[in-house]
């Protein structure tokens, strides 16, 4: 049994070590918000919030989070989370929609540590995050409009 | 029915021998009753496109599939505008299979999503269906209030009778309206009446993309369910001979393993289990029927295979001799690699059998293929398969596959393990990248002839590769006189005006699976056409743009996109030092785009593509925002795949496995892009594809204009790896 805290909620899961948490959080608990990209860390599309840091769950071992604090697109909260969701929903961000639970997942955590991100900043926290909608000019805007957003 | 009962002895005769408890049985029993879902609020459903509840919430059916182009929204848009409804009320659902109801109009008895064409043949059945739903509401209250119909007005979801005050919802009149006779002529609005077409009513997918609730295939679960991975050839055309899956029997979930037609497929609990598991198995294959060859190998046959005449796809006047007697003369030969689509989402599939058939859950492109495939396979009639379209993450072209591809694959598996529990078939990354149906291959010579006047007066365009639409459903409608359509498209209706044009192609069988790719044969026919038509504007000594210009009198619509974007851009105004452009125009799909990249280079000569403009002509805009997020995704679509995307093969194994191999755009490559939309009445035309074509030949002109070169072997990192 591995114990950690998932979206505010204590969990126990009887699952091998080296299952990745991608695989606990959408097979075991049934949180589908979180997808499944490449299962190589390559995508993005995975990502979560482990201790507050933007990690790719599917190179996370359920062995390694026992007794951290894990978020997900479900349970994301707060200034820069609620910010990055409206923005993404004024700037309508997604087309196909599957990569985005990951690219807000890395938006909201580059918002949480800088509200007020230059282009290199963004370049930098969200090259990992692949669309192959290329929706990545809205994404740049919405980073920017949410950190108006928090700002007003 | 008889087959139904086999199936469900078959079932329960596994089930018994296989241990599996009563608890699954019921649970199976449950969900086989549900499928017939009950009417919401006895609601009114005055044709196949619309319901409207008591509730006064108005669902339209949207029979086109919702991954990423925002058809849901458009065809909601076009319908409601009819109807009159307010856009809070719309709620949209995606269609069941049927094919007499919800066919493409424009592919005869098939119902599917592809060719852009959800708006453009929707487009004057869903007004229709509006209307008569609307005609019907009034009707109603006309009754209801003992007015005439002529004095009744309908806005935002609201019928109204201005002189008595009286007004209802669509939800208080919608019983009424269910006994209203449907009339047979609808008045339809002329644009200046319209209300949400051609303005940016919001995305209704939008909220549960940005909260994770949106559902996909790979989110359905249901009762007792197994995933099954499989593991397929490594090369194409190969056969199991045999497998050893005593390693998988200590992996904990692992369940079984079945030989399909596919390969081996491997079950287990959960999908992490189904993973591990197929590693630990070992299979022996059977290569002699299988593609040995490497894409290199490949490629040099094209070269010459091209060297010789194929069959002719277009033959205006006299090329050869037109080029023999021209003052100048310019020929260059083009090499397009296989590309992957690499849709986010895998391509995977639900299948569960119930009492009454076989229940599907998938991102369908083309339900009534994917119906009937599974039909057949698990030998139940067409109307037995209730498919269930869910929202998928992308596409591109991957999922439209004329033998229902992962759909089949997934009912092999019910079948060969008997149908006991349902299944989830998953690809990972490394099977979508490995797993074929790539863009196919091309070698492309084009020879052209100019007079001393710099003008062209032949023009000869020789296109080599397989067909995509050979042994296929789609044979009959798009293969003509041998010319498979989609590889000559772009090329054998080359706008220009030039007097003696040839265009022939020769089909090459190669085994390697090949599939339409977002916008066919655009993604290489735009290419070599478009630079090609640079350099004889440079070896003419002609601005790129007037040269088009003056060859394109009788395309109005290319005429028009070509100068918006050049004016938009200020084309032939000085620019900042160190960037340079390239323009390039094209048809597809009927829409015109016409597009200039502006680049420059870092200090290592490292390309960047700094800004893209971009005009599109595809008739009335239902939506123009998503219009424009077309043109953005669709430049960005193409940009990644003529930077880096190159599937290759040694002796029949593909090299590349997952993004680091196949790397796609990302967000520091992307431009900064900005859209113009042609203004126009004419009936919509696409925009799904149309935004791809150009961006490719325009980067590639402004590479020629500050190099005096064209990349010619694509993508860039192969023809000028220093760029990338």
């Amino acid at each position: 049994m591995i114990t950690f805290t998932l979206n505010n909620e204590k969990r126990s899961v009887d699952a091998d070590p080296d299952t990745p948490l991608l695989w606990v959080i959408r097979d075991e608990i049934g949180l589908t918000g979180t997808k499944f990209g490449c299962g190589a860390g390559l995508c993005g599309a995975c990502t979560v919030h482990l201790d507050g840091e933007p990690v790719r769950s599917c190179q996370t071992l359920i062995s390694d989070v026992a007794e951290l604090n894990i978020t997900t697109i479900e349970g994301i909260d707060g200034k820069a989370a609620k910010a990055i969701q409206t923005a993404w929903e004024e700037i309508e961000v997604p087309q196909c929609g599957y990569c985005q639970s990951g690219q807000i997942m890395s938006a909201t955590s580059l918002l949480a540590q800088n509200p007020k991100p230059s282009d290199a900043e963004i370049d930098e926290a969200m090259d990992g995050n692949v669309c192959r909608c290329a929706t990545y000019v809205r994404i740049r805007k919405a980073i920017h409009h949410a950190s108006d957003l928090m700002e007003a | 029915m008889t087959t139904t009962k086999a199936l469900n002895s078959s079932r329960r005769t596994f089930l018994k021998g296989a241990g599996v408890t009563t608890g699954l049985l019921v649970g199976f029993h449950i969900t086989g009753k549900g499928v017939v879902a009950a009417s919401p609020n006895h609601a009114f459903s005055p044709n196949a496109f619309v319901r409207i509840g008591t509730d006064n919430l108005v669902t339209v059916i949207a029979k086109h599939i919702e991954f990423g182009q925002g058809s849901h929204t458009g065809l909601a848009t076009i319908l409601s505008e009819e109807l009159d409804a307010s856009w809070e009320q719309i709620r949209i659902e995606s269609a069941p299979a049927d094919a007499r109801k919800y066919n493409n109009l424009f592919w005869g008895p098939y119902q599917g999503t592809g060719g852009s064409t959800a708006i453009a043949n929707s487009w004057m059945q869903l007004r229709e269906a509006g209307a008569k739903a609307r005609a019907l509401l009034v009707q109603a209250a006309s009754t209801e209030w003992d007015v005439p119909v002529t004095e009744i007005t309908v806005s935002d979801g609201v019928v109204r009778h201005e002189s008595s005050s009286k007004e209802q919802t669509f939800g208080e009149l919608s019983e009424k309206a269910s006994q209203q006779q449907v009339p047979e002529k609808v008045q339809l609005k002329t644009p200046d009446q319209f209300k949400l077409i051609g303005r940016n009513v919001n995305r209704k997918d939008i909220a549960p993309k940005t909260n994770g609730s949106a559902v996909y295939t790979l989110d359905i679960s249901r009762p007792g369910m197994v995933v099954a991975v499989v593991k397929r050839p490594p090369r194409f055309g190969g056969l199991v001979k045999s497998f050893d899956d005593s390693d998988a029997k200590d992996i904990k979930g692992y369940v079984g393993t079945v030989t399909t037609p596919r390969g081996v497929a491997v079950m287990a609990k959960n999908t992490w289990a189904a993973i591990k598991a197929r590693e630990a198995i070992t299979v022996d294959w059977d290569d002699s029927q299988a593609e040995m060859r490497g894409s290199e190998q490949i490629m040099a046959e094209y070269r010459e295979l091209a060297k010789t005449p194929g069959l002719p796809a277009r033959n205006d006047g006299d090329a050869t001799t037109a080029i023999a007697e021209a003052k100048h003369t310019l020929e260059v030969s083009y090499d397009f690699p296989y590309l992957a689509h690499a849709p986010m989402e895998t391509l995977d599939c639900v299948i569960e059998l119930t009492d009454q058939g076989a229940e599907v859950w998938t991102g369908s492109q083309i339900p009534t293929g994917d119906q009937q495939t599974v039909a057949t396979i698990l030998g139940l009639k067409p109307e037995q398969v209730i498919i269930h379209t869910q929202l998928a993450g992308g596409s591109f072209g991957r999922r439209a596959t004329s033998d229902a591809d992962m759909v089949s694959e997934a009912a092999m598996i019910v079948k060969a393990s008997k149908g006991n529990v349902p299944v989830k078939v998953v690809w990972t990354r490394e099977d979508d990248i490995q797993g074929g149906r790539y863009r196919p291959a091309y070698h492309h010579k084009l020879k052209a002839g100019l007079d001393d006047q710099g003008n062209i007066t032949g023009w000869q365009h020789s296109i080599v590769g397989q067909s995509i639409v050979a042994g296929t459903a789609f044979e009959a409608f798009l293969v003509k006189d041998d010319i498979d359509a989609t590889s000559v498209e772009g090329a054998a209706n080359l706008p220009y005006a030039i007097p003696n044009i040839s265009v022939d192609l020769t089909t090459t069988d190669v085994k390697v699976p090949v599939l339409w790719w977002r916008s066919v044969g655009s993604t290489h026919t735009a290419y070599s056409t478009e630079t090609f038509i640079d350099q004889l504007a440079s070896k003419a000594g002609k601005d790129p743009v007037d040269f088009r210009r003056s060859m394109l009198k009788d395309h109005p619509r290319h005429l028009a996109t070509l100068n918006l974007v050049a004016e938009k851009a200020n084309w032939g105004s000085p620019i900042t030092e160190g960037r340079y452009r390239g323009i390039a125009v094209h048809e597809s799909f009927s829409s015109v785009v016409a597009q200039i990249a502006e680049i420059s280079f870092d200090e290592d000569g490292v390309l960047k593509v700094e800004k893209v403009w971009c005009a599109v002509d595809c008739g009335t805009v239902v939506n123009p925002d998503i219009v424009k997020a077309q043109m953005e995704g669709g430049i960005g679509f193409g940009l990644g795949a003529v930077l880096r995307n190159t599937v290759t093969l040694d002796e029949g194994i593909v090299d590349q496995s997952n993004f680091h191999d196949y790397e796609p755009l990302r967000l520091t490559d992307m431009p900064e892009v900005d859209v113009y939309i042609v203004p126009s009445e004419a009936a919509p035309t696409g925009v799904g594809e149309p935004g791809v074509p150009s961006i490719g030949p325009a980067v590639a002109n402004a590479i020629f204009a500050a190099k005096g070169q064209v990349v010619t072997k694509l993508p860039f990192s192969e023809g000028m790896p220093d760029l990338v």
